[in-house]
């Protein structure tokens, strides 16, 4: 017997404070186990965001930061720049990355800081239990949107990763999700891209990882998946939306 | 015979079912008989003997649960 799956050393042995069936504890997995692929667990800062994923300092094995609401981007902006030999990367949820850091996040893509984000768009606000955010669907029902989502008082949820393709500084931006094992599978193929792109010194990567929040919608945590597939992944195509390319640069 | 092995760290089962929801040959469940420390039905595999070591349910862990090996 061979060992094909194991807890990765790119974690600690703390255990998350998430709800059951959250698909945080996935998306800090994939992180940590492209950390230990690459090598690079001692020289990576990780910045944590405000939101559910505040206390990841706690869970990833790498020195680690916290910022401000929104502005993690703006906090591993500094960190690369005075240590750019080292790994930086943000992990911000779609209240902290879409709403209040929308100024930082296309700012650190326009400068092509030479970080990764990734961002977790659960289309909702977690931790402070379940208000509308920018990504929540027309219809969805929040705290603050009891009738459902209204387009004409609050706009069409916004798609971060379709606005940061047209910034030329973004070097990489891929949005996947963690609905199914497949999903997952390439969601870390895009992460580690990301991480590769930067290590090469090829300027900024996002990653959009499409994710569930059963607790702040109402579903047990299977259910959560299937409502991810037939709503956010329908307004929320996956998919590839720039990658660096030699021959673009040459 | 079997293909494969999974072991639960029952302790830190939050029992979310996500493992159990995409087991492809249907051996594991919620354990309704025990009870964690976290006070969660931790998930348990009932068929060890049909488990082919795919690692779909420890690709859906959030809580790093599973260790899978295979023959």
């Amino acid at each position: 017997m061979a060992v094909v799956f194991q807890k990765t050393r790119g974690l600690t042995d703390v255990e998350t404070h998430y709800c059951p069936g959250c698909t945080h504890g996935i998306i800090h997995r994939l992180v940590g186990e492209v950390l230990e692929e690459l090598g690079v667990l001692d020289e990576a800062i990780g910045v944590a965001p405000v939101g559910c994923s505040v206390l990841a300092y706690n869970y990833f094995n790498c020195d680690m930061s916290e910022a401000a609401h929104g502005r993690a981007p703006a906090v591993a902006t500094g960190i690369k720049r005075l240590l750019p030999e080292n790994v930086v990367f943000t992990y911000q949820g779609d209240g902290d990355l879409a709403s209040i850091g929308t100024a930082e996040i296309v700012h650190a893509a326009h400068r092509s800081e030479n970080i990764t984000t990734i961002f977790v768009n659960n289309a909702i606000y977690g931790m402070t239990g379940g208000q509308m955010a920018p990504t929540t669907m027309i219809g969805q029902r929040t705290t603050t949107s009891p009738y459902g989502r209204d387009a004409a008082t609050t706009g069409m949820p916004i798609k971060i990763s379709e606005m940061l393709a047209q910034v030329p500084g973004a070097t990489f931006v891929e949005r996947v999700a963690v609905n199914t094992p497949g999903n997952v599978r390439k969601a870390k193929k895009a992460i580690k891209r990301a991480f590769e792109l930067q290590l090469a010194g090829k300027g900024f990567g996002i990653i959009e990882v499409l994710s569930t929040c059963p607790t702040n919608w109402g579903l047990d945590p299977v259910k959560a998946l299937r409502w991810l597939e037939d709503n956010l992944m329908v307004y929320y195509p996956l998919g590839n939306f720039r990658d660096y390319q030699e021959v673009e640069n040459a | 015979m079997a293909k494969g092995k999974v072991t639960f760290n029952q302790d830190i089962c939050k029992g979310c079912g996500l493992c159990v929801s995409v087991c492809p040959t249907n051996i594991l469940a919620m354990d309704e008989k025990a009870i964690n420390r976290k006070g969660y039905h931790p998930a348990t595999v009932v068929e060890p003997e049909n488990c082919i070591g795919c690692a779909n349910c420890a690709m859906m862990c959030p809580d790093l649960v599973i260790t899978v090996e295979r023959m």
